[in-house]
């Protein structure tokens, strides 16, 4: 029986006092968003959220701790966007929703970062155990920014690779650390993009001592981007159950898979809650298409979770949290 | 001209040629309206429903009469008594529910709602709304109304097997409201679906919740059986669709399929970059134009818009032109948006001056396939 932990991908919804209180702080407009040198009221009103969704979590009794990704205006591009060397222009819409970030452009050199890594070492102040990162994989923080200083495709992926260790190698000590890699299914590596995706997750789970999960979603990726992630060194993929089961199933049954797994059974999208027996017959039924018995099962929403109201978000990591703790069914396996 | 669009013509419009004036629907609210839903939203204050409908009722004559001061010749009342364009009709159609506040960009949220059971119609959308406006206005009025996939697509749908299921019951829901409206009066709706620009994949979506809109649109106030292209639809009354933001090429041309006479674009926001789009396939229908930016608060001189609406020349003749802002301009400070409106109408007025003594040259050709209700 695999040991199933209740997580998610982080990037969690403000809570609603916040809302309000970064709002009337920082304003509305583009140029109000996330500097990355924001001042000691806008810093203390998030220290304060950050707080307050530790705790949530905590409550629920989810196994692994977000630092929930509160201060990311930007969404995936957020590492990028506070960059010294990165200018903000335009408002741009991200991936497939009804959501805007502010372009990324890539102006100088990508030189050591670090931003994240603070906000992880004031985590894990209120962290006793099971604090888990959240980074965008190098693919998808690429294809979420426009270069104007590489001014060449792989060398650019390199660089933002290169950048995201930087950041790892900053981190205090976290259990998990998830990449989040949904432009491998959203905008397909092509030829040779998709090796160096592989290498470039490879290369940043290597710099760190943590589990880490190369998580997928918006569909499955392409057979052949999956082969070459497979051989990333990471201790799980994560697929998105949600928005295409069977075909994320398919590639499992060509491929293979790592010794653990990390399931999108709950939709980060809709307000919908799913109860802790349909996530566990989700993760049931995912070991026995696939026949095997994983180490560790990660059991989470598919996608990031602002896109849900407050209460739904709280709703949904108790019944992850809940479906981690049922007894194993005994038939059907 | 015959049909829809002349009935809107001014009995004393000064020229020969008729270039239609009307704003896209929302307009910014008055401070004290503001102010006032603060206090009637306030459980500790005084201010209860009787002063928040005098509230909604006096901002919407204010609204309706500014705009006819502008010289708009078919007027709205700015939607006064709306908050949010999916929102307001939410709360109105019994299946949905809120939960809270989601993120669009940086702090801007949106109460953006659940449908947790399936949806019906529940109290009056507009008829009370267009029924005021039109009371109080002596322009004709235009009913803006959010279309059934913008109202699928901006919800989280609990219930349906899809988005498209939803859109298709919510387009039932839609033709009710279409059809009371028509027989209030309306003669003049502007179907709002501006998240056909950000999935356009999804036209065909639209297409066949248009196609249930407007299926048996009140036989009881037809006068003269119904057109062509809008099956149903009484022959005076006037259909429009607005989209927005979007990559138009590819919605166009397949969008001129739609039963609706008019289609109403932003184009003023991009300097008109895509406005080859439209001349590359023959625009068949009318065409409403955004000519004012309605994200920049700063007036446009008439000198500008009037290239604008000359631009709009390419695509139509003159008679089959609207002269439009890009997109609703609430987000403008007041003050603004009436110098927009003002200048816009002054611009119109005085193309059609140049059109009649025969200065300006009309590029687009009017033997194209008539207007709608030809």
């Amino acid at each position: 029986m695999p040991e199933i932990v209740a997580t998610t991908p982080g990037l969690f919804p403000l809570p609603d006092r916040a809302k309000d209180e970064l709002s009337d702080l920082k304003g509305h407009q583009k140029t109000d968003l996330i500097s990355g040198d924001e001042g000691g009221e806008i810093t203390a009103a998030y220290e304060r959220a950050r707080e307050e969704v530790v705790d949530v979590q905590v409550d629920t009794g989810l196994d692994r701790i977000s630092e929930g990704q509160l201060r990311w205006d930007d969404m995936l591009a957020h590492p990028l966007a506070v960059h010294e060397n990165v200018e903000t222009r335009g408002i741009v819409r991200y991936y497939d929703n009804n959501n805007f970030y502010r372009e990324p452009v890539v102006t100088d050199e990508l030189t050591t970062g670090g931003d994240v890594a603070v906000e992880l070492d004031a985590a894990a102040e209120l962290v006793d155990s099971g604090l888990q990162a959240a980074l965008p994989g190098p693919y998808s923080l690429a294809d979420l920014a426009t270069d104007e200083h590489y001014g060449d495709e792989a060398e650019f992926v390199d660089a933002v690779t290169d950048f995201l260790v930087c950041e790892v190698e900053q981190f205090p000590d976290v259990e998990t650390l998830f990449l989040l890699e949904p432009s491998l299914a959203e905008n397909p590596p092509e030829d040779g993009e998709d090796e160096r995706a592989s290498e470039g997750i490879d290369a940043i789970a290597s710099a760190i001592d943590a589990e880490v999960v190369a998580h997928t979603y918006w569909g499955p990726i392409p057979e052949k981007t999956y082969a070459h992630l497979m051989d990333a060194d990471v201790d799980a993929i994560g697929f998105d159950l949600v928005s295409d089961h069977e075909k994320n199933v398919y590639n499992v049954q060509e491929y293979g898979t790592k010794d653990s797994v990390a399931l999108g059974v709950v939709d980060g999208q809709n307000t919908r809650v799913e109860s802790p027996e349909t996530i566990r017959d989700r993760v049931d039924w995912f070991e026995t298409r696939t026949n095997t018995v994983y180490d560790t099962v990660y059991a989470t929403t598919n996608t990031e979770t602002f896109y849900l109201p407050v209460n739904k978000f709280e709703d949904k990591i108790q019944s992850l949290a809940n479906a981690a703790k049922l007894e194993t069914p005994e038939t059907d396996q | 001209m015959t049909g829809p669009r002349e009935q809107f013509r001014p009995a004393d419009h000064p020229s020969d040629h008729f270039l239609l004036t009307t704003v896209v629907g929302s307009y910014p609210k008055p401070k004290w309206h503001d102010r006032a839903r603060e206090l009637f939203e306030d459980e500790g204050s005084d201010f209860g429903e009787a002063e928040w409908e005098e509230s909604k009722d006096d901002a919407s004559r204010l609204i309706t009469h500014e705009h006819e001061r502008c010289g708009i010749d078919v007027v709205c009342d700015g939607e006064m008594r709306r908050n949010e364009m999916v929102e307001y009709f939410a709360h109105r159609i019994d299946g949905y529910e809120f939960n809270g506040r989601v993120k669009v960009w940086g702090h801007n949220y949106f109460d953006k709602p659940s449908v947790a059971d399936e949806v019906e119609y529940g109290k009056q959308w507009l008829v009370e709304e267009f029924e005021f406006t039109d009371e109080v206005a002596k322009r004709p009025v235009k009913v803006p109304i959010t279309g059934p996939y913008t109202l699928a697509n901006w919800s989280f749908n609990e219930v349906y097997d899809s988005e498209e299921e939803l859109a298709y019951e919510l387009a039932d829901l839609v033709n009710e409201e279409i059809e009371a409206l028509v027989d209030a009066g309306a003669r003049y709706i502007q179907i709002d679906e501006p998240a056909l620009a950000t999935t356009p994949d999804d036209h065909a979506i639209v297409g066949e919740c248009l196609e249930r809109i407007v299926d048996g649109v009140s036989a009881s106030a037809a006068r003269g059986g119904s057109s062509d292209l809008s099956d149903g639809v009484p022959d005076d009354v006037r259909l429009g669709l607005h989209v927005c933001y979007g990559d138009y090429s590819r919605i166009y041309p397949e969008i001129l399929d739609y039963p609706v006479h008019e289609y109403d674009l932003e184009l003023a926001n991009g300097n008109y970059e895509q406005l080859d789009v439209f001349k590359d396939h023959e625009f068949t229908k009318d065409f409403a134009m955004g000519v004012l930016d309605a994200h920049t608060a700063e007036v446009e001189s008439v000198e500008e818009i009037k290239e604008n609406i000359l631009k709009g020349l390419e695509v139509v003749p003159p008679e089959r032109l609207t002269v439009s802002p890009d997109c609703g301009v609430k987000l403008l400070p007041r003050d603004i948006a009436r110098g927009k409106m003002e200048n816009m109408v002054t611009a119109a007025r005085e193309v059609e001056e140049e059109l009649d003594a025969g200065e300006i040259e009309v590029v687009a050709d009017s033997g194209a396939e008539a207007s709608a209700d030809d």
